[in-house]
């Protein structure tokens, strides 16, 4: 088959990203920047400075930031260990960590319900040992721990595979010239290591910076972040225009939040993809 | 020393905080017993219940429809993509990995409600709606892997091929086929993960009475915690741990193989 032949596979391919992705992005601009009898507005647009808009974007923004610094303080030690282990089945062991990851998403949202409620499981250990009950469930504490729960695996996965590309004879040959470990990780494990630092960034920030269950279901209903304001004027307020114009503005977020993690990313080796 | 016992610990820290909710979850499966926290006997009742449960049986079937078709199309439209992006210039290229990136970076919210409002212009929202939800999304994961593979592809031996008298049809299926076919493969796979996954796109494209497992979750976590739905996790953990076992373990033997070679 030659060349100018085969472009045309992607023929459907084309067809569906018009009907499906651009499309549907213009009918957001569409509902966002027009008024219901079609004349243009910035209304919407400008209706994220409200009051409202404005502390959830901004609960949003600061309980994405917590949970993408948790898991990457938690998951970036682990992923050492995990790569510096030199036993016979390492491959089982990380596939341990991977697993909870396969789990229906709201599965796991179930479970920690389960454990946070009032009269949830770690109460009454709590309890039963004679210590104080926990009440965090309902509060923006809930919301984190079940976001750093659902996406710890996103930021353990590239982080650890960008670890086990960084071959041993660099560290040994670093050791014979007098490096510290110290120096060590500095010098070589973290600079080879931003890659997957910023991939693993992009996938847990994005999701929870623009989640709605689970602050719905942990938060219930008392933690609004600006997904449930953007569910809650589509599915209860059919007020679609002033979802599509947030919508827009959670998109720009997006597109800028990932515009400077990729600052950090010179290579682009880190796409969203590991 | 230490530093091996601190980091043992620091494993085990964190395996237990992420396997100690699925056992929770696995043991009041056996609870007779509607508390979350009394133990009231061992039993097997909410695995019938569970069974019986036309909202929970219902919303599988679905799960596995849309799953499966979502992920064959996706993979159909995905690989035959992938041939017409390699042969493409540089530029054409450039764009057409553009538009794939959109719906991978976009929040899935966002990508969920503009489907709905192309979706509501045009048709009923329902199961056709939702395919097509997972199908869009779906197709990226299968370009992104297969597209590698081609790309590595030596043209020589296609050459050969057809020099030794080969028809194209041929050596495209002795050559070219199988050197893609684990780019494939693994696009299939991660499609159907990212379909069984879903759930922000499959709630705002879904029609009334539609219901994945995701969103029938959804709808039922909002109202209370029913003793069926720990059940359900405990089948859906093992069905995947089983999967992925059988999945795993024979292609990890084969890499290491190669690997030693």
């Amino acid at each position: 088959m030659n060349k100018f032949k085969q472009q045309f596979l992607a023929g459907p391919y084309l067809i569906w990203i018009i009907g499906f992705i651009l499309l549907p992005l213009v009918m957001i601009l569409c509902y966002g920047f027009t008024t219901g009898d079609c004349s243009f507005t910035l209304e919407y647009i400008t209706a994220i400075a409200s009051e409202t808009n404005r502390k959830s974007l901004g609960l949003s923004l600061k309980l994405g930031i917590l949970c993408t610094v948790i898991c990457l303080v938690l998951a970036y030690p682990l992923a050492m260990i995990l790569n510096n282990m030199h036993i016979k089945n390492q491959g089982i062991v990380v596939f341990i960590f991977m697993l909870p990851m396969w789990m229906n998403f709201m599965l796991r949202i179930l479970a920690w319900k389960l454990l946070l409620s009032k009269n949830g499981v770690i109460n009454s250990i709590l309890t039963s040992l004679g210590l104080d009950r926990i009440n965090i469930i309902n509060t923006p504490a809930a919301v984190v721990l079940g976001m750093v729960y659902d996406f710890l695996p996103f930021m353990l996965l590239p982080i650890y595979n960008s670890m086990t590309r960084i071959r041993h004879d660099w560290i040994e040959a670093a050791k014979d010239l007098g490096a510290g470990s110290i120096t060590i990780f500095f010098k070589i494990i973290l600079p080879l290591t931003i890659s997957g630092i910023v991939s693993g960034i992009v996938m847990v920030f994005v999701p929870s910076l623009t989640s709605f269950a689970i602050s719905q279901i942990l938060g219930g209903g008392h933690v609004l972040l600006i997904g449930n304001v953007i569910e809650q004027d589509f599915m209860q307020g059919m007020q679609w225009n002033a979802g599509s114009g947030l919508s827009f503005v959670l998109m720009i977020f997006v597109l800028v939040s990932m515009a400077l993690v990729n600052l950090f990313d010179k290579e682009g080796e880190g796409t969203a993809l590991c | 020393m230490l530093k091996k016992i601190a980091s043992r610990f620091y494993m085990f820290l964190m395996f237990a905080f992420l396997y100690l909710p699925i056992i929770v979850l696995i043991v009041l499966s056996f609870n007779d017993s509607r508390s979350k926290v009394k133990w009231g006997g061992f039993t097997f009742r909410w695995y019938t219940n569970c069974f019986r449960d036309e909202n929970i049986m219902s919303a599988f079937a679905t799960t596995l429809q849309v799953t499966l078709l979502s992920s064959v199309i996706a993979t159909i439209i995905g690989t035959l993509a992938a041939f017409g992006i390699a042969a493409m210039k540089k530029r054409n290229q450039t764009i057409f990995l553009g538009a794939t990136n959109i719906p991978l970076l976009n929040a899935d919210i966002v990508t969920g409600i503009s489907m709905m409002l192309l979706f509501v212009k045009f048709m009923d929202l329902g199961f056709v709606t939702v395919l097509i939800a997972h199908i869009t999304f779906s197709i990226p994961y299968v370009i992104l892997n297969v597209l590698p593979k081609l790309k590595q592809i030596n043209h020589s031996t296609y050459e050969a091929a057809l020099d030794l008298g080969a028809s194209p049809l041929y050596a495209f299926f002795k050559v070219t086929w199988p050197e893609i076919l684990p780019g494939v493969f693994s696009g299939f796979m991660m499609a159907v993960t990212m379909s069984l996954d879903d759930f922000s796109i499959t709630y705002f494209t879904k029609g009334a009475g539609v219901n994945t497992l995701s969103t029938m979750l959804y709808t039922e976590l909002r109202k209370g915690i029913k003793p069926e739905l720990y059940a359900l996790s405990t089948i859906l953990f093992f069905a995947v741990l089983l999967i992925l076992l059988a999945g795993n373990i024979s292609p990890g033997k084969k890499q290491r193989k190669q690997a030693a070679k």
